[in-house]
């Protein structure tokens, strides 16, 4: 198959075109805006509880003692901000302690989004390594690198997740000085983005392979250029537009993996909290009984909308980069 | 023909062996193991017993004698559940698994390819777009929370159905229509891209000039070639979707193999771990098989190629 050469200014060209790419770009602004922007507040008092305001998840008793007196309420410190901040933790409700749920979400936004960057941008550098490695030396190396790929691809995804995540456990919290919030971030990212990148690493081994045979490369090598110049200068730019568009859309994958091992309970340990994490306590929080119906749809709601754009954005990506692809597709 | 399937059944068997080495290489280099879990410590000389028992001590032995034990589909005992061995596991999980995820992929394939169809034949019409976003959404929501809003719509406030459990039909539309969404959602994409890709060929546009009607053109002519991808990916898929989710097996009780998948991790169970994957390796291998061959006989172009 023959790789068209796209220009970027032609591509931003057709992916402002497309309205679903616009509006997805613009909600992602939007929310990460609001958890960068809330962070100062998100961070300093995800964790502080409101216990009056707590709701009360089943099996759950009247208190012997009046819960007023365990009450802690954000501080209120001098200035404006604060007494801001004041109001707004009750704009989304409280949770089982009575954290506020709106500086929860927030923190749990950028940290989701923290993940997910940094687990695609590893899935991205492996993959591309890989693929661009195999089809570049060939021979013997792709045949054994390719099968490898095959054979990672026959173990099945969770367990080597939580098999990742198990062996990485101790290094990475001795290596960060056993910060738990750091080590647990680290860890997850790398378990995630360390399995993904098998479907990665054979769309670019196919694009490498394309592009080898064309007519620039052989040019290139005839003026004497070394493999490393052909890949870095030549091959590379050509594939900047797969590799951006496989990044995007691995980035709400690996949010997903994410809320997937929260939801096995090995994900982010408490009190952090990731958008995955929130989700899976809010499935808990509404029942037949009582129904805190925030705990779930907010949350979720978040997790959705988050999704949505980077998945809008990618989609939008893939479109302008490579207009009729088909390839491109099994993520 | 014969010699193809041969050769592809081959590399199978050397991609389950592979599987098989590489699961046992990072389950012994794992730190923990079973007699670490629980509350109790045991003593020493139960420790000591257990550890011979189960060739703990010597892993080049449990490696051959597990691989005998395979070949004869013997995957030994399990270090957790002492009361049940590796095969009386597989042999509960797997059919349950098995009779959700077929039914899964059924309903994938049967909503989600007309689906596709419909999408680009309308293409960035009223209907493709509406379909795609139904579709993001399906992507975009993690399978506890559809399971979750499924279990408290039907199962609760309507109660159409169980709210979880086995053993009857009625138990079975939840686990099913909430494992098939994502497959579907993929296969919505995918049917749309390749029959985009078709409709475009020049023998569509040779069938249109000729006047044949636009249902014979899709169905008969567009259709074969554009569900090959689609078969590409369903291979795969049904492999994954017949071996179990552990999130559907959890929200909705569903006794399948999913869940062994993830507690065997946890709980560092070498025999589970490795008698689990040998059943996911095979599984692949056996329908990217059958897909191969099916291929074959939608695609005549392909017999040549590997």
């Amino acid at each position: 198959m023959k790789t068209p050469v796209i220009t970027i200014p032609g591509a931003w060209r057709r992916f402002r075109g497309n309205r679903s790419a616009r509006a997805g770009l613009f909600l992602l602004g939007l929310l990460s805006i609001l958890a960068l922007g809330g962070l100062p507040f998100s961070i300093r008092w995800y964790n502080t509880q409101a216990l009056d305001r707590a709701v009360r998840l089943p099996p759950a008793f009247e208190p012997s003692v009046p819960l007023d007196r365990f009450t802690e309420t954000p501080e209120t410190s001098p200035g404006r901000g604060a007494s801001v901040a004041h109001r707004m933790t009750s704009w989304l409700g409280h949770d089982d302690l009575g954290r506020s749920l709106l500086f929860r979400l927030l923190l749990a936004l950028l940290i989701s989004l923290g993940i997910g960057l940094a687990a695609a941008t590893l899935t991205v550098l492996i993959g591309t390594t890989w693929g661009a490695v195999a089809a570049l030396v060939g021979g013997r190396l792709d045949f054994v690198l390719m099968r490898f790929v095959d054979v990672l691809y026959g173990l099945p995804y969770t367990l080597l997740i939580i098999l990742m995540k198990v062996g990485l456990t101790r290094p990475v919290s001795s290596l960060l000085g056993f910060h738990q919030a750091a080590t647990d971030m680290v860890i997850l990212f790398t378990a995630i983005g360390s399995v993904s990148w098998l479907t990665m690493a054979r769309v670019i081994r196919g694009q490498v392979l394309s592009l080898k045979s064309q007519p620039f490369v052989d040019a290139a090598r005839a003026a004497g250029a070394g493999p490393g110049r052909i890949l870095f200068r030549h091959l590379l730019p050509n594939l900047a537009g797969p590799i951006v568009v496989y990044a995007t859309l691995a980035v709400p994958q690996a949010i997903l993996q994410e809320s997937f091992l929260s939801f096995l309970g090995i994900g982010i340990r408490p009190p952090i909290p990731s958008l995955g994490r929130l989700a899976s306590e809010g499935v808990f929080a509404v029942n037949g009984y009582v129904s805190y119906w925030w705990l779930l749809l907010y949350p979720c709601g978040t997790l959705f909308l988050t999704l949505l754009a980077l998945n809008f954005v990618g989609d939008g990506l893939r479109d302008a980069v490579d207009p009729k692809s088909t390839s491109a597709l099994v993520v | 023909m014969i010699r193809r399937v041969a050769r592809r059944l081959l590399f199978g068997l050397f991609t389950i062996f592979s599987v098989y080495t590489l699961t046992f290489l990072m389950v012994v280099a794992l730190p923990g193991n079973p007699l670490q879990q629980g509350e109790r410590t045991l003593s020493p000389e139960v420790a000591q017993a257990l550890r011979a028992r189960y060739n703990m001590d010597n892993n080049w032995l449990y490696y051959w004698q597990f691989l005998r034990g395979a070949l004869r589909l013997d995957f030994g005992p399990t270090f957790t559940y002492t009361e049940w061995t590796c095969n009386q596991i597989l042999a509960s999980a797997l059919p349950v698994s098995a009779v959700v995820g077929v039914l899964a992929i059924l309903l994938a394939v049967g909503i989600g390819v007309p689906a596709g169809v419909v999408c680009a034949v309308g293409r960035n019409g009223f209907l493709d777009m509406g379909l795609m976003v139904m579709v993001l959404v399906g992507i975009s929501l993690p399978s506890f929370v559809t399971g979750s809003l499924l279990l408290a719509l039907f199962g609760v406030y309507l109660r159409w159905t169980p709210v979880g459990g086995w053993g009857t039909l009625a138990h079975l539309p939840l686990p099913v229509v909430t494992l098939s969404f994502p497959f579907m959602a993929a296969m919505v994409r995918l049917t749309r891209m390749s029959m985009l890709d078709t409709l475009s060929g020049e023998f569509v546009r040779t069938a249109v000039a000729k006047g044949a009607a636009p249902y014979a053109i899709i169905s008969r002519h567009a259709l074969k070639p554009a569900f090959l991808p689609v078969l590409t990916y369903l291979g795969p898929a049904t492999a994954q979707a017949m071996t179990g989710s552990f999130i559907v097996e959890k929200i909705f009780c569903v006794p399948g193999l999913g869940q062994h998948f993830v507690n065997a991790a946890l709980n560092r169970d070498a025999g589970l771990i490795l008698g689990t994957v040998i059943c996911f390796a095979t599984m692949l291998v056996l329908f990217n098989l059958i897909v191969d061959i099916l291929y074959s006989y939608l695609d005549p172009r392909v017999v040549g190629a590997v």
